[in-house]
């Protein structure tokens, strides 16, 4: 019980750190329309990300349940997931969005105030990924919104996601994310 | 002029504008507008003469009291006694009247070509003329007979719509109860005579000490349950949720507002006044109806989705916090601590004029609502602030004034009760000190349940989308009923935050009584600008707070509208609706609101639920076509307390028929047996 | 230097309110072994929802529009209307022990008709399950107040935390007053176990599920009451219970001694809130009512045992 309090005061020496090769992970292919720099600057500080599952193998949902643990924590970026699309800032849509999640997709859309970036993750949602040419579904978020940037992989992993974010909002400096 | 306007004279004419109004409106009966025009004219003008003339009464302290020669009856006097009291509910009868009246205007056109308009007009000016009559009386019999033309007259206007089987149902269970009430009246009004020798009050109130202690509970008891049926005191409130909502609304309003006072009036004439002094049970007993009232009157109003009958549990309650006051007063005055004993008096009856300002407002709301919808059942509203804006922002006010919240009226006199009782916990040794504990844990929970059920009420009837197609077609109330509705709104908001200087008023009301007549006055400020209680235990000024939160909120609008927030802008969408779509079915039900509050209270509200399913093939019973269920709460009053007293009714007199058996050899032997009895005792 | 005072009595509350919350969740984050955001992490978010953009449903009318500024409101009147950090302010006026309490109950009013008002089946529930405990709680919470105010003779807030040395007899009363207070400020701050601020799941939410329906600035604005709400009912049991500290004459070295010892007592609020949330789960929401009637207990006994 006590070891509880102490952990109060120690600091947590199981946080991930970088080094250089790390930065390059970033993998974020900008497709579509770019975000203004106002806008980066404004979610640079506090981000809301609101996940929607389009229909996903949930492989990538397992990644981004593990961005929140104790070893990635995003959180210590200011980046929070939220519960509704209205808290949002940006959408993060996995899934190669099926037929019976394409009305939902876009309501979800349609019901985040601007400005919003929106983002694919996994390569489900680039293009279909391994269900890519099905009858079943639409062949990537694509196809139903203006997506502002793509993570490739499948699913990535979580440090590719974190990185990939960070660098989307351009809050990438060695400082930030090497801790000790 | 002051004396012109105070005099007799001023006060026949009174009750002549009524009754002119009575008789008119019955002649020209043919015709409905002008019955409605003609009947609306004269309650209006009666009742602006009766503010005039019980505010001047009030403010000069100029009482009267008169007797009219001529009566047939020795022991019936037409005498009248229009005190400080008095012209205080004669204020409140004409304040609630004239807005009621005003509302009617418009109102009454609903039942133009269905009902006889003249009837209603001839009835409503009756009942308001009974009540001035009730509350100005000064002789026994003289108020009987005015009490019997009250609820006579209610009687006929509870029954107006008759079309509704149920509405004649309830005007006849108002009826009985009004009957049993007037009984047990005549108990008390007879062992007073028969002790004192007059059914005059001012010979009554001399010769009190005449009264043995035994025979004076008896009186008390009595006449706490003869007027505590008018009240509606639990339990013997059962006609109240029937009759109020069957009644035409402007006189559910006058029915809840008013007419229910006239039990507490008499409560008070009775018992602070006439009776004095008073053993401290009187005073107990009070507090603990009025405790258990005001529980269990805000329970069942949370377990109701017809609108009418949500608002009369919730009369119930404001009774039951008026009897709290009045309990405490009661409580006080028998141990001898004037000052507290008139400072809850004094919010017993501030209370009283803010329930019937707040209370008819609702049930005028109420009822512009329900002439649009065609339907009590709050479950079928929703969204109707987009179709009747005004409606719904004046029973906003009504929901904040009758939750007590600052700055409205309802506050205010809340407070007050408060100090009362608190001030009761400080002072009281340790029996009486836990009763009153119990008393103020009452008025917390009661005022937090009221706000839940306001909540509950406002959100399903005009708040979401439309529950069902009737809503879409709804129009806003016409002018006159806005008219009335708004003005009654604008009263509360006045009464809340100028409350010292009401205050102030009941102050000298309170010392009116003999038992006040030199006691200090302990809870205003100086100068009046706040209510205080006994030198700094407590002060709160309204207009402060008003002023207060009225300055911060421009201050935060102003800033954040165009300091922070100037270049962003508002999209109208859909409702999130997690990607389905919404249909009025998914909004929350009235029913389901304050379905977790009763299961919360289940043992005292006795929730029953009942599954009936319907199958597509009735030998498996696998696919289900049809399934219905049915919430409801047991009517814990009727199968425990009317129902064995029918019986036992009932049994006795089955029994006693036997008597007349009609057996011509029985009846000879019954005269025979009586002439030796009578032999027997002369001889 | 009396306007300035005031001026910090003003905007105390809605200045170090988001401070508190982040100071929350950063001991939880440490519990977690995470390292969690900085504790002034919650000022970014309110910037950046005040320079958002708004999405509104079409079924809201004119009390989802105003209801964020009203609540908003109240909370700034009502946080300087509490003794903060000095309890020689006269104020007679608006300090009373009631009408603070019911003002908290306007701003529950209108956050409670908000919810309902777009109609979404969430806020609905959400609302219904408020009124629920919010009906129940305020028995306890005047219960627990009335004990101080008898205890010290007065209902103004203010003159409860003037009088220091009245409370010392009265010790018990007053420990047991202030656990029925607190499982109060639970209840209305909505924090475990009777709600999770956290909690992504609608049917577990209940001041989450009103406020599903806001964005923008009246989002920052609804958040930032809820903050507000939290530092008043903090204030106020640190205040009212356990007054020593708090600068009893308008001297800046009484006050400056009274601010820092105020936020000495608001960060172990804080660690105790945060301990709290760490070790327990949140309750079924039917045994919320039977902690808040053992709150009400505490309180009834505390008030027999001053007598």
């Amino acid at each position: 019980m006590f070891k509880l309090f102490l952990k109060i005061f120690k600091t947590p020496n199981n946080i991930i750190f970088s080094q250089n090769k790390d930065l390059d992970q970033a993998d974020t292919a900008a497709a579509g329309k770019k975000i203004e720099n106002k806008v980066k600057k404004l979610f640079r500080g506090s981000l809301a990300i609101r996940q929607i599952d389009a229909g996903s193998d949930n492989a990538c949902e397992q990644e981004l349940v593990a961005l929140s643990n104790s070893f990635y924590d995003i959180e210590r970026f200011g980046i929070h997931f939220v519960a509704s699309p209205r808290h949002a800032d940006m959408l993060l849509v996995t899934g190669p969005v099926t037929r019976n999640m394409a009305e939902a997709v876009k309501r979800a859309y349609k019901a985040t105030p601007e400005p919003k970036i929106v983002v694919a993750v996994g390569d489900d949602a680039i293009d279909g990924g391994i269900f890519k040419d099905s009858y079943a579904v639409m062949g990537g978020v694509h196809s139903i919104l203006p997506v502002n940037y793509q993570i490739s992989g499948n699913p990535p992993t979580p440090k590719k996601i974190l990185f990939s974010l960070l660098n989307i909002l351009e809050n990438l400096d060695k400082k930030s994310v090497t801790l000790k | 002029m002051l004396e012109i306007i105070t005099s007799p004279i001023s006060f026949f004419i009174l009750l002549s504008l009524f009754f002119g109004g009575a008789l008119g409106s019955l002649l020209l009966r043919k015709d409905d507008n002008s019955a409605n025009i003609w009947s609306s004219f004269f309650a209006i003008a009666g009742s602006l003469w009766g503010l005039l003339f019980s505010v001047t009464i009030i403010v000069s302290e100029h009482t009267t009291a008169f007797v009219v020669e001529g009566s047939p009856f020795p022991l019936l006097s037409f005498s009248f006694n229009i005190d400080l009291l008095s012209a205080f509910f004669i204020c409140i009868i004409s304040l609630i009247a004239l807005f009621c009246s005003m509302y009617a205007v418009g109102y009454v056109r609903h039942y133009y070509q269905q009902y006889n308009i003249g009837a209603l007009g001839f009835f409503y000016n009756l009942f308001i003329l009974g009540m001035i009559l009730v509350v100005t009386s000064s002789n026994g019999l003289f108020f009987l007979i005015a009490w019997e033309i009250m609820s006579v007259a209610s009687f006929f206007a509870v029954i107006y719509d008759r079309n509704d089987q149920e509405n004649v149902k309830a005007g006849f269970l108002y009826l009985v109860m009004t009957y049993i009430g007037t009984a047990f009246i005549v108990v008390a009004f007879l062992l007073l005579y028969k002790f004192t020798g007059s059914f005059d009050f001012v010979t009554i109130k001399s010769g009190v000490a005449l009264l043995p202690v035994g025979v004076k509970n008896i009186i008390f008891l009595a006449a706490l349950i003869g007027f505590g049926v008018k009240a509606g005191i639990i339990p013997l409130h059962i006609w109240l949720p029937a009759a109020h909502p069957a009644a035409p609304s402007h006189i559910s309003a006058l029915m809840s507002g008013v007419m229910i006072k006239t039990g507490i009036f008499m409560i008070i004439r009775l018992f602070l006044d006439i009776l004095q002094p008073i053993p401290i049970w009187w005073g107990i007993v009070v507090l603990i109806i009025g405790i258990i009232s005001s529980l269990l009157g805000v329970l069942y109003a949370l377990t109701e989705h017809d609108i009418k009958r949500l608002l009369a549990y919730h009369s119930i309650e404001n009774i039951g916090i008026i009897l709290l006051g009045l309990g405490n007063a009661l409580i006080f005055s028998s141990l001898d601590m004037p000052a507290l004993a008139l400072l809850s008096l004094v919010a017993a009856l501030f209370h009283t004029l803010n329930h019937a300002i707040f209370k008819s407002l609702l049930f005028l709301g109420a009822g512009s609502v329900i002439n649009q919808m065609h339907t009590r059942n709050m479950e079928e509203y929703g969204g109707l602030i987009k179709y009747m804006p005004q409606t719904a922002f004046f029973f906003l006010i009504g929901s904040m004034a009758i939750s007590a919240l600052p700055p409205f009226n309802g506050f205010f006199s809340e407070w007050l009760t408060f100090q009362s009782l608190f001030q009761g916990i400080a002072i009281l040794d340790s029996s009486m000190r836990w009763l009153f504990i119990l008393a103020t844990a009452a008025l917390a929970f009661t005022g937090g349940l009221a706000l839940a059920c306001f909540v509950k009420a406002f959100g399903s009837i005009f708040l979401a989308r439309p529950r069902s197609a009737e809503v879409t077609h709804a129009n806003e109330s016409s002018s006159s009923m806005l008219f009335g509705m708004g003005a009654l709104a604008t009263l509360s908001f006045l009464f809340g935050i100028f409350s010292s200087q009401v205050t102030f008023l009941l102050g000298k009301i309170g010392h009116g009584f003999t038992i006040f007549q030199n006691t200090p006055v302990t809870f205003l400020a100086e100068n009046n600008q706040g209510l205080m209680v006994k030198n700094g235990f407590a002060s709160v000024s309204g207009l402060a707070w008003l002023v207060f939160f009225a300055g911060v909120i421009m201050v935060v609008i102003f800033i954040i509208r165009k300091v922070v927030n100037k270049r962003q802008k508002i999209k109208i969408g859909a409702t999130w609706d997690c990607g389905t779509d919404l249909t009025p079915r998914m909004e929350i039900t009235s029913t389901g609101f304050a379905r977790s509050i009763v299961l919360i209270f289940k043992s005292i509200l006795k929730p029953s639920i009942q599954h009936e399913i319907e199958y597509h093939d009735s030998e498996s019973r696998y696919l289900p076509k049809e399934r219905t269920v049915i919430l409801g709460v047991s009517d814990v009053y009727q199968t425990y307390f009317y129902q064995p007293l029918h019986v036992l009714v009932h049994t006795l007199s089955l029994r006693a028929k036997k008597v007349q058996g009609g057996n011509i050899n029985a009846y000879i032997s019954y005269i025979f047996i009586t002439l030796l009895i009578v032999l027997f005792i002369t001889l | 230097m009396t306007i300035f005072i005031w001026t910090i009595q003003f905007i105390f509350i809605p200045v170090v309110s988001p401070l508190c919350i982040g100071i929350i969740k950063k001991i939880k984050a440490r519990l977690q072994n995470r390292e969690g955001a900085s504790i002034f992490q919650p000022y970014k978010d309110l910037w950046k929802l005040l320079h958002k953009d708004e999405v509104i449903s079409r079924d809201a009318s004119w009390i989802f529009y105003s209801a964020p500024f009203i609540v908003f409101a109240i909370t700034i009147v009502v946080g300087a209307s509490i003794p903060l950090f000095g309890s020689f302010f006269n104020n007679t006026l608006t300090g009373d022990m009631l009408i603070i309490v019911y003002a908290l109950a306007i701003s529950t009013f209108f956050l409670a008709l908000a919810g309902m008002d777009t109609g979404s089946a969430f806020g609905g529930f959400g609302s219904s399950r408020e009124m629920t405990l919010s009906a129940l709680a305020e028995g306890g919470l005047i219960s627990s107040l009335l004990t101080v105010a008898l205890i010290n003779g007065t209902t103004n807030l203010f003159a409860i935390s003037g009088s220091i040395f009245g409370q010392g007899q009265h010790f018990l009363s007053v420990l047991l007053a202030f656990s029925g207070f607190f499982i109060v400020l639970l209840a209305e701050t909505a924090r475990f176990p009777y709600d999770n601020p956290d909690t992504h799941l609608e049917l577990t939410m209940i001041h989450e599920a009103m406020i599903l329906e806001y964005s923008g600035k009246r989002l920052a604005l609804m958040e930032w009451a809820s903050a507000n709400k939290l530092l008043i009912f903090f204030a106020m049991g640190a205040n009212l219970f356990f007054p020593s500290g708090l600068a009893q004459n308008a001297y800046a070295d009484a006050i400056i001694l009274g601010i820092v010892i105020f936020m000495v007592k608001i960060f172990i609020f804080c660690l105790a809130i945060a301990l709290i949330e760490s070790s327990m789960a949140k309750f079924r929401f039917f045994r919320l009512p039977d902690l808040l009637l053992i709150s009400f207990i505490l309180n009834v006994v505390a008030i027999g045992l001053i007598y």
